[in-house]
C-alpha cells in the first residue's frame, strides 16, 4: 500500500538564491538541475521526495540561464520535510557545492506560493561587449535614441516560422552603465525576451551585425511581480520569502521516514 | 578555479563543453609547488564513457593519497574538439589544472578495448608526443599502458615506454619511487625504463624483441639485456579488503554513461567460461569484506549524493555474503531513495524476489547470458547454464509478473554446427511457450511476451582456452546471423521474439588487434594517419580505411583471425604469466573438444596455476 500525499500537505517550500560564475557558465540548465539533487543530499538536507514507484525530489528551477552566461541571481525551490534554519542551510550547502557554484540564501515560502519557475516576471542583466567585438559605431551615445523609440519592431526567426513582434512591451529598462549595457527585461514561458535580442534588434537599426559570441551576458537578478499586470511591481524572487531559524518535521511526516 | 585551457569562442561553439573544463564535485586540486610527479590518468574515449569507468576512480584516488603526486584526468576530445585542436595547435591538456599533457612526468592510459586503439594515437598526436616510444626525449612523459588489453601488449608495444600488466594497486608506488630516484641522480630515461623493467609486473617493450619463423609465426621472444627478465608475471592485490577504494568518486556534472555509485563486491569469477578473457586474468576469486562493502556504500553515498548504487562484479551471486548486503543495502538505501541497480546476477528464486523489491517489474526486463543455443555448446564453451535453469527461471520471472526477457548469445563459438545456431532459435521459442502455457490471458499485462535475441561474433582471446581457436571470417558470421534469423522466423512465437546481431567488420577486426603480434603497429600507423579514430563508435568506424591500412602494410588479417594455431605455437603473449598456466589452458581446449565440462572452483579446483597467489577462493575451504 502507498503511503498517502502527504508532501503536499505537510512539506514546507524553501527557496534557494544561488550564484552561477566562471568556469561552470559552461555548464547547462539540467546539468545544475542534477547537480542539486546530489548536492543537496550530500548536504544533509531532508529534502521531499514525490510519490510513486520513482520518487523523484520534490524542486523547481527559475528561468533557465544560457549556455555561457553568468549569473548573480538563480533560483530554485524545493519542498523539505524539516528545516535546518537559513543560516545552516547555506553552509552546508556551500560546503557540498564547488567553485562557481555560491549559495546565497535559504528562505522559507508562505503556503500557496507559485514555483519559482511560474513566478518569474522579469530579470536584469549587465551586457559587455568582449574587447574587439564591439559594433562599429559609437554604440554608447546611440543607445537612449534605441530605448526612446515608441516601438521596437523585429522578426524573431523561430524553427518553423517568422514571427513579427514588437520588442519594446517587454524592455522595462535599458540604460549605459559604465561601459556595460543594463537592462530589465521580461522573462518568462510566456514571451520571455534574450539580452542577445534586444541588441541585436539596436545594431540592426545601425544596419549592422552582432560580431560572433560579441557579448558577455551576466544575469544579475530575477523578479516576480508582486502587483498587476498593468501596474507591475518587481520584486527579487526571494523578497517573500522569510530567514528562519530550523523547523522540526512533523509527526504525521516522520511516520513515513 | 584553474584557467580553462580553451577560449570562450571554442567552448560554446563545441558540443557538451562540460567534457573539458574539470572542476568535479571531488576532482582534485593540489597546490603544484607541493607536487613533484605529476599523473595524468588517461581513458582515450569520450569523456562520458571514460568517466564511467571505475579502474580510473580507483587509482585517481590511490595517486592522489600520495604526499607530492598530483593525478589529473585527460579523455578522448570528441570530434568536434578534435578537429579545432589540430587546427589550432592547441595541445591536449588536463581537465584539473588544463596544464599541456607533454609537460607531465606520466601519461598513464588505460586501454580496455581493442577498437580504442587509434584513440591512443590520437590522445598522444594531441599531446604532441611522438607517437613512437624510440622517439621520445628526456622531457617527454613516461607513456604507461594497462588494462585489460594489456595481456597482449604487442599490437601497440611501439607506442608505449612500458606497461604495468595487471592490478593497479601493488607497483605504482614503487615506480614512483624509482622515478624519484632516478630524477634525483639525474640518470635519465632509459635508465628509468631499465631499473623499471626489474618491478615486479612491469614489462617495457624496449628491451625486448620477437624473432620470427619463415610462416610469420613467432621464433622466440627474448630479452635485449642481462638482468631484464624474461616472464612478466601480472600483478595481483591479494589484500582486497585493505586495498584503498574511492570513497569519494568523482560526480560530474553532465550525464555520462554510468551516473550511479560502483560498489566493486569482488574480484575474478570462479565460472571458468572457456570464452571469457576476464574469467581467467582477474584470478584468483577475492571477495570483499561484506562489512567493509557495507560502510563503503554508505560512504559513497554520502559523499557524491548520488541515488544509485550499483554493485560491480563478474558474477555477483558468487559472493558468499551477497545476501546480508542486498538486504542490508535495501534496508538502508530504501529510506534514502537510493536505487539499487544489481547487474551479472543468475536469475533465480532469490534474485527474482531481491529484483521484484528494487525494481518496476513491469518496467524491467530480465537477461539470460546462455551464450549458445544448444546443451552441446554449451558444454564446449563451459557455460554451466542449463536449459532447465532458464525455462524454469522464466517460470518464475513471469510468475513475478515479469514479460520482457533479453537472451545473449555468441555466433562462430568453437564447433559451431547449424544444429547449434538453430537452437538459438528454439531456445527462444521455448522461452516464449514458457509464458504463455504460464500465464492465462486475462493476466497477460502487456499482452504477450516480448523476448529479445541478441548475438555478438565470437572473437577469440589471449589467455582463454580458446586462444588456440580459428575465427570465423566476415561472410561466415554473416551466414550464421543470417541462418539465426532464418531459424528464428520458423519459429511458432515467431512474433514475439525479435532478434539483434552485431556487425561483423568490428569483431574481424577486434579479432586481428586481440591476438597480434608487434608488425600491426604500422598498420595502427597507417589508419590513424588515414583518419580513423573514434571506432568504438559505429558512425565513425571506416572498415575501408583499415582494410587499406592493411594492404598497404603487407598484412593479411586472416593471418591473426582465421588461421588455424598449432598447440605448440609461441604466441605473441606467451611471455606474459595471466597467473594460469599455458598447461592449463591447453587441457581447457582439450577438454572442450570432448564437450566435457570443468567444475567451477568453488566446486572442485582445476589446478589452473593461480592457487599460487596464495589466497581468494583457492584457500576459501582451508581456514
Amino acid at each position: 500500500m502507498e503511503p498517502p500525499d502527504l508532501a503536499e500537505v505537510y512539506a514546507m517550500k524553501i527557496r534557494i538564491k544561488f550564484r552561477k560564475y566562471g568556469n561552470l557558465k559552461f555548464i547547462g540548465h539540467l546539468d545544475v538541475q542534477r547537480f542539486f539533487q546530489k548536492a543537496v543530499r550530500r548536504a544533509g538536507i531532508d529534502v521531499a521526495y514525490s510519490t510513486g514507484f520513482s520518487p523523484h525530489q520534490i524542486m523547481s528551477f527559475a528561468a533557465p540561464l544560457g549556455l555561457g552566461q553568468e549569473s548573480n541571481g538563480e533560483y530554485m525551490d524545493m519542498e523539505v520535510n524539516s528545516f535546518l534554519g537559513s543560516k545552516e542551510t547555506v553552509e552546508r550547502l556551500n560546503a557540498a557545492s564547488v567553485e562557481g557554484i555560491e549559495i546565497l540564501s535559504a528562505k522559507v515560502l508562505p503556503e500557496h506560493t507559485k514555483n519559482a519557475m511560474a513566478s518569474v516576471a522579469a530579470a536584469s542583466y549587465t551586457v559587455r561587449f568582449r574587447a574587439g567585438r564591439e559594433p562599429d559605431f559609437d554604440w554608447k551615445s546611440c543607445l537612449p535614441r534605441f530605448y526612446l523609440q515608441e516601438s521596437i519592431p523585429i522578426t524573431k526567426e523561430t524553427k518553423k516560422s517568422t514571427l513579427d513582434m514588437d520588442l519594446k512591451p517587454g524592455i522595462y529598462e535599458l540604460r549605459l552603465c559604465q561601459d556595460a549595457i543594463y537592462m530589465l527585461l521580461r522573462t518568462g514561458s510566456a514571451e520571455n525576451i534574450k539580452p542577445s535580442l534586444v541588441l541585436e534588434a539596436f545594431l540592426d537599426m545601425h544596419g549592422e551585425q552582432l560580431k560572433e559570441n560579441a557579448l558577455l551576458i551576466t544575469r544579475e537578478e530575477t523578479y516576480m511581480n508582486i502587483g498587476t499586470e498593468e501596474n507591475r511591481q518587481l520584486v527579487p524572487l526571494d523578497e517573500i520569502g522569510m530567514e528562519s531559524e530550523a523547523i522540526a518535521a512533523t509527526d504525521s511526516e516522520a511516520g513515513y521516514e | 578555479m584553474s584557467k580553462l585551457a580553451l577560449s570562450d569562442d571554442i567552448l560554446l561553439k563545441i558540443e557538451k563543453p562540460a567534457r573539458y573544463i574539470g572542476g568535479e564535485v571531488n576532482s582534485v586540486i593540489k597546490r603544484k609547488e607541493e607536487v613533484d610527479v605529476r599523473i595524468a590518468f588517461c581513458f582515450p574515449d569520450v569523456y562520458e564513457i571514460g568517466m564511467s569507468h571505475l579502474g580510473i576512480q580507483i587509482l585517481y584516488d590511490m595517486f592522489n593519497r600520495m604526499e607530492g603526486v598530483w593525478c589529473e584526468r585527460v579523455y578522448s576530445p570528441w570530434i568536434d574538439l578534435d578537429a579545432i585542436l589540430r587546427k589550432e595547435k592547441i595541445p591536449l591538456f588536463a581537465l584539473e589544472s588544463q596544464d599541456p599533457i607533454k609537460d607531465f612526468d606520466f601519461l598513464d592510459i588505460t586501454i580496455q578495448y581493442e577498437m580504442c586503439y587509434t584513440n591512443i594515437l590520437q590522445v598522444l598526436d594531441l599531446s604532441g608526443i611522438p607517437l613512437l616510444a624510440a622517439g621520445r626525449g628526456e622531457d617527454m612523459p613516461i607513456v604507461v599502458g594497462g588494462g585489460p588489453c594489456t595481456y597482449n601488449p604487442e599490437p601497440i608495444a611501439d607506442f608505449f615506454d612500458l606497461f604495468y600488466i595487471g592490478e593497479g594497486e601493488t607497483q605504482n608506488e614503487e615506480l614512483i619511487y624509482l622515478y624519484r630516484k632516478c630524477k634525483t641522480e639525474g640518470v635519465g630515461r632509459k635508465e628509468f625504463l631499465r631499473r623499471a623493467a626489474q618491478i615486479p609486473g612491469i614489462y617495457v617493450p624496449s628491451f625486448y624483441e620477437a624473432s620470427y619463423n619463415e610462416d610469420g609465426t613467432i621464433a622466440a621472444f627474448t630479452p635485449l639485456e642481462e638482468g631484464i627478465p624474461a616472464t612478466i608475471v601480472k600483478e595481483v592485490e591479494m589484500k582486497i579488503s585493505d586495498a584503498p577504494y574511492p570513497l569519494k568518486p568523482l560526480v560530474p556534472f553532465m550525464k555520462i554513461t554510468q551516473d550511479r555509485v560502483v560498489l566493486e563486491i569482488m574480484r575474478g569469477c570462479m565460472r571458468g567460461c572457456r570464452f571469457c578473457q576476464a574469467g581467467q586474468i582477474y584470478r584468483p576469486v577475492r571477495e570483499r569484506d561484506v562489512q567493509t562493502l557495507k560502510q563503503y556504500a554508505q560512504e559513497m553515498l554520502r559523499n557524491t549524493g548520488q541515488e544509485e548504487i550499483s554493485l560491480s562484479s563478474l558474477s555477483s551471486s558468487d559472493h558468499t555474503k551477497l545476501p546480508e548486503l542486498i538486504d542490508y543495502l535495501i534496508e538502508d538505501c530504501s529510506k534514502n531513495h537510493v536505487n539499487i541497480s544489481l547487474p551479472s546476477l543468475r536469475i533465480d528464486a532469490f534474485s527474482l524476489d531481491v529484483m521484484s523489491k528494487v525494481q518496476d517489474v513491469k518496467k524491467s526486463s530480465l537477461t539470460f547470458a546462455p551464450e549458445a543455443g544448444s546443451q552441446r555448446l554449451r558444454n564446449v564453451i563451459n557455460k554451466g547454464l542449463t536449459e532447465e535453469d532458464i525455462l524454469g527461471g522464466a517460470a518464475l520471472a513471469f510468475e513475478g509478473g515479469w514479460t520482457r526477457v533479453k537472451l545473449y548469445f555468441m555466433l562462430g563459438l568453437p564447433t559451431e554446427t547449424e544444429a547449434d545456431i538453430r537452437g538459438i532459435a528454439e531456445l527462444s521459442n521455448k522461452v516464449a511457450a514458457t509464458f504463455y502455457d504460464l500465464v492465462p490471458k486475462e493476466k497477460r499485462i502487456n499482452g504477450r511476451v516480448q523476448i529479445v535475441a541478441s548475438t555478438s561474433f565470437f572473437v577469440p582471446k589471449p589467455f582463454t582456452p580458446f586462444q588456440w581457436a580459428s575465427q570465423c571470417t566476415k561472410d561466415e558470421f554473416l551466414d550464421r546471423a543470417y541462418t539465426t534469423k532464418k531459424a528464428i522466423m520458423e519459429q511458432l512465437n515467431q512474433k514475439s521474439i525479435k532478434y539483434n546481431w552485431h556487425e561483423a567488420d568490428t569483431s574481424v577486426l577486434e579479432g586481428v588487434l586481440a591476438r597480434g603480434d608487434r608488425k600491426i603497429a604500422p598498420v595502427l600507423l597507417k589508419v590513424y594517419e588515414k583518419g580513423a579514430i573514434f571506432d568504438a563508435w559505429s558512425e565513425y568506424f571506416d572498415n575501408e580505411k583499415w582494410m587499406q591500412a592493411f594492404k598497404e602494410c603487407g598484412i593479411d588479417p586472416d593471418f591473426y583471425t582465421s588461421r588455424e594455431r598449432s598447440l605448440d605455437e609461441i604466441f605473441p603473449w606467451d611471455f606474459i604469466d595471466c597467473g594460469v598456466s599455458k598447461d592449463f589452458l591447453k587441457r581447457e581446449w582439450q577438454k572442450a573438444q570432448r564437450e566435457e565440462i570443468s567444475n567451477n572452483c568453488r566446486k572442485e579446483c582445476q589446478g589452473c596455476g593461480a592457487a599460487r597467489f596464495g589466497g581468494g577462493i583457492c584457500y576459501e575451504n582451508q581456514n
